[in-house]
């Protein structure tokens, strides 16, 4: 790779001065961050909640950030350079998991939980099983979650800078871990918000850049992408060959938001849930400017740099918005964009770790082990216990899967999170005669068919194992494994009773509906 | 009045069975109409390529306004329903708030 990188005309992968004096910079102004916000985290609703300090527009920042991560700027961006439209297909589906949220979710996420969606999924049913039910469905979806982004920050941080990657996952590990053990929930909010603002500001000059190559009119841009490839970039490809696939992912990526831990955990931060809306009206918001941002950056690389030099580098066309960058700004903005990516990586996997340390430490520690009693100063300890041994568990795994193709990892984190957690969590919210059973079933029925069915569709068998076929056809299991999660729910809840948890469903509706009691 | 009972009455009460049964109508409504932008979108590019692919002008075409027409209104959605909630639902909730805790000054 390094090779390749020589001989062409870019300064990518040679250490960039500017880039590293950025990346210093940005580590530093969070370091500092961090260490303001240690002194304010001493207790569990700041550990885990940042005290519930940050408001509805801050949070829907934070949210954006989290979700904007630095696979979804190079990938998406890499998929427009190299395939147009179908790029857009892709990101929609991203995207159209949020108004879900405000839609069903946040607003009794908010009233009913303390710190994690565990809490509403076992509001009114049987604590222990539960709890260790939603943590497990927590624990593979953030696991599978930091493998990816692991391996995706070795990856770049060895193409832009020359470093080894085993350097490279070292330190991003050591530094994440850094943040959510000393600053906790109020550190790893502030930094998403200023990467986002950092993401957006850069995509933004990027894309403006980019247009005063075409007189600032992106239809003069899309015009010259279709004279110079065809007009069947600006039209559907071959992404949406099998509508199933289609339908399979796009029911994957929008309920899968929904389930996300780490996602669903930041409504905790907010006061109220009408902070809670306002947040997914923001985050909303600027994650879809950021997909047109990404649209236009993939053409403008498509156009400016050609899709034979992005894919020199990267068949993935991954470094599309890079070269993009250094073509329209020079090294200095190369820099910039290349220190803002590798922020983005430090951002969200911190978060993913808090989320993980939280599920440890408040759904197992506490409401499993030490049932439901809380000793604060015990339980923050094993919130940085677990926040260690998960960063060690990251960087290990990092370590393993160098030089795998873990990219389907995120399309399964996000298949777990649809089956496993969200089914539980909806049916919780909507069914009274969802029973204890009936939750933990659904939540492991819908893990092992979202695991079983990855395995044997083509994404592991075909083009990990390398097999002619798979046994099952479509690439992303949701279309099995979410109604199958919702059935197990519904079948195994009928069959047993709970009236305790039928009776609570009533009582419930105060605090669900109006706030009373809600923490 | 004790407490528990003024909580049993309100969530019995007419008042609160249709804040409740509003608030799902209209969550799952636009739940509906979202799935069908989404999987209609879909459907379109899957089935559809050739009425996304009508020109406008020398090499744009329809599909470009469908996709940004989507993403734009997943977030107008989520701005409705914002509104939504901030105006009708908030004033129902205090209103019902209010109720519980006015029985406090009342019987006490």
């Amino acid at each position: 790779m390094l090779i390749i990188l020589q001989q062409l005309p870019t300064s990518l992968g040679s250490p960039n001065l500017v880039s590293i004096a950025m990346f210093f910079a940005f580590v530093a102004v969070t370091m500092y961050i961090t260490y303001w916000a240690a002194k304010k985290t001493k207790t569990t609703s700041e550990f885990y909640a940042a005290g519930r300090s940050i408001t509805g527009f801050q949070n829907g920042l934070a949210l954006a950030g989290d979700y904007m991560s630095a696979a979804s700027f190079l990938g998406i961006a890499g998929m427009v350079a190299m395939k147009g439209y179908d790029g857009l297909i892709y990101s929609i589906g991203f995207l159209v998991g949020w108004p879900l949220i405000m839609f069903l979710i946040a607003e009794p996420l908010r009233n009913l939980g303390k710190y994690t969606f565990a809490d509403v999924v076992a509001f009114r049913l049987r604590q222990r099983p539960v709890r260790i039910a939603s943590s497990i469905g927590t624990l593979f979806t953030i696991t599978f979650y930091l493998i990816a982004q692991m391996v995706g920050a070795g990856g770049l941080i060895q193409t832009l800078f020359g470093l080894p990657y085993s350097a490279a996952v070292i330190i991003v590990g050591a530094v994440m871990i850094g943040y959510v053990l000393f600053g906790g929930m109020l550190a790893t909010t502030w930094v998403q918000i200023i990467k986002a603002v950092l993401l957006l500001g850069g995509a933004t000059v990027l894309v403006v850049l980019t247009l005063s190559h075409f007189s600032f009119s992106p239809t003069q841009l899309f015009n010259a992408a279709a004279a110079k490839y065809s007009d069947a970039v600006l039209q559907p490809g071959s992404f949406v060959k099998n509508p199933w696939d289609a339908v399979s992912l796009g029911l994957a990526l929008m309920l899968g938001t929904a389930g996300l831990p780490h996602i669903l955990m930041r409504f905790y931060t907010v006061p109220d849930a009408k902070a809670a809306r306002q947040s997914v009206f923001v985050a909303t918001g600027f994650i879809g400017y950021f997909y047109i941002l990404t649209f236009i950056i993939g053409f403008g690389a498509m156009v400016l740099v050609g899709q034979e030099s992005i894919a020199a580098l990267d068949k993935g066309g991954n470094m599309a918005a890079l070269l993009l960058a250094e073509t329209v700004g020079g090294s200095a903005f190369l820099g910039f964009i290349a220190a803002v990516a590798f922020a983005t990586i430090l951002a969200v996997v911190a978060g993913l770790t808090l989320s993980g340390a939280t599920a440890i430490s408040h759904d197992l520690y506490v409401n499993v082990i030490k049932r439901g009693v809380s000793d604060e100063k015990g339980e923050v300890k094993v919130a940085k216990a677990a926040t260690i041994s998960l960063g060690v568990m990251a960087i290990v795994l990092g370590l393993v899967f160098q030089g795998q193709n873990v990219a389907f990892m995120v399309g399964l984190a996000f298949a777990i999170a649809a089956s496993a957690n969200l089914p539980s969590l909806l049916l919780s919210i909507l069914w009274k005669n969802l029973t204890t059973q009936g939750a933990v079933a659904s939540i492991v029925v819908g893990t092992i068919l979202a695991i079983g069915f990855i395995v044997i569709s083509p994404t592991i068998m075909v083009d990990v194992l390398g097999y002619p076929e798979a046994i099952f056809p479509l690439k992303n299991p949701a279309i099995v494994s979410i109604p199958g999660s919702f059935l197990t729910a519904w079948v195994v809840s009928l069959l047993g009773r709970e009236p305790e948890a039928r009776e609570r469903f009533e009582q419930e509706k105060l605090r669900s509906y109006l706030g009373v009691g809600a923490e | 009045m004790q407490k528990v009972e003024r909580a049993q009455q309100l969530l019995a009460s007419p008042e609160f069975k249709h804040l409740v049964a509003a608030r799902w109508s209209f969550s799952l409504r636009m739940t509906f109409v979202m799935l069908i932008i989404y999987f209609g979108f879909i459907l379109a590019v899957g089935f559809g390529k050739a009425l996304l692919a009508v020109k406008i002008g020398a090499h744009l075409n329809i599909g470009l306004g469908v996709g940004l027409g989507v993403i734009v209104l997943a977030w107008a959605m989520t701005g409705i329903y914002v509104h939504w909630a901030n105006t009708k639902h908030d004033a129902k909730v205090k209103l019902l708030i209010d109720r519980l805790n006015a029985a406090d000054s009342l019987s006490d």
